[in-house]
């Protein structure tokens, strides 16, 4: 099973996903954020989905655990640079991934966690 | 015709890899494609998780009209489904999941054919043809 590296980059937590995901892959992502999360009392989490060619029910799922988990550990989470593909079939599956905020890319995900008072 | 095993979660990745394939090949767009990838992942997944790992056979088919598809035939040996409607119902879950595997799966793709019965195992063949 390949793991998905997590940066921390000042008081945030950056994810950027370049492996095709399999489901044991992003069920360690969840633990290995949540552990992340506690031990350095970061405030924001981006998870960049840039190269992610799919995303469906399970890995939607997972998303919207990774935001519901952060926001028990008072942190933020951004998902940011979606394929238009992708978000198409998202909202035909019938995920609106409630809970989970959005941003067009990394750089506006992170205005968005900076502008949280 | 490719057969691919569904023993376990790389198996799941290699078989949406193997669909990509072959719904670039013929002609798919991108979003299409996206969406046969994603039905293929959910019914791979089941045919792990509810039917203990089975098989999918990945093919390019034709239309009498001269479109070409992309034909995902899933099968196990698990349980099968009591009730296909209900299964087939937004929201209804077997498990802890969100219910919008089959569901979904079935609004991705343009043919959907399910059979199971109680203790008979489940087979699944869906179609995604270029436009």
């Amino acid at each position: 099973m390949e793991r998905v590296p997590i940066l921390k980059i000042g008081r945030t937590l950056f994810v950027s996903i370049q492996i095709d995901l399999q489901d044991e892959s992003v069920l360690r992502l969840q633990e290995d954020l949540a552990d992340e999360l506690a031990k350095t009392g970061a405030r924001g989490v981006i998870i960049d989905i840039t190269s992610v060619e799919i995303v469906d029910s399970f890995i939607g799922r997972m998303l919207t655990m990774i935001g519901s988990i952060s926001r028990l550990f008072d942190a933020e989470t951004v998902l940011v640079g979606m394929r238009p593909a992708v978000a198409i079939t998202l909202t035909e599956l019938g995920l609106s991934l409630r809970g989970v905020r959005t941003a067009l890319n990394a750089d506006k995900g992170l205005e968005m966690l900076n502008g949280r008072a | 015709m490719d057969e691919l095993p569904i023993q376990s979660g790389d198996d799941v990745v290699r078989v949406r890899q193997r669909v990509r394939v072959l719904a670039a090949e013929c002609g798919l767009s991108l979003v299409d494609q996206t969406k046969v990838v994603t039905a293929a992942s959910e019914l791979a997944r089941n045919a792990l998780v509810h039917g203990g790992g089975g098989l999918a056979r990945v093919e390019v088919v034709r239309s009498g009209n001269g479109k070409s598809g992309v034909r995902i035939g899933f099968s196990d040996e698990g349980p099968g489904i009591p009730d296909l409607d209900l299964a087939l119902t937004d929201g209804w879950t077997s498990g802890d999941g969100l219910g919008l595997g089959l569901s979904g799966a079935r609004r991705l793709v343009d043919e959907f054919e399910l059979t199971s019965k109680a203790g008979g195992g489940t087979s699944v063949v869906v179609v995604k043809w270029s436009r």
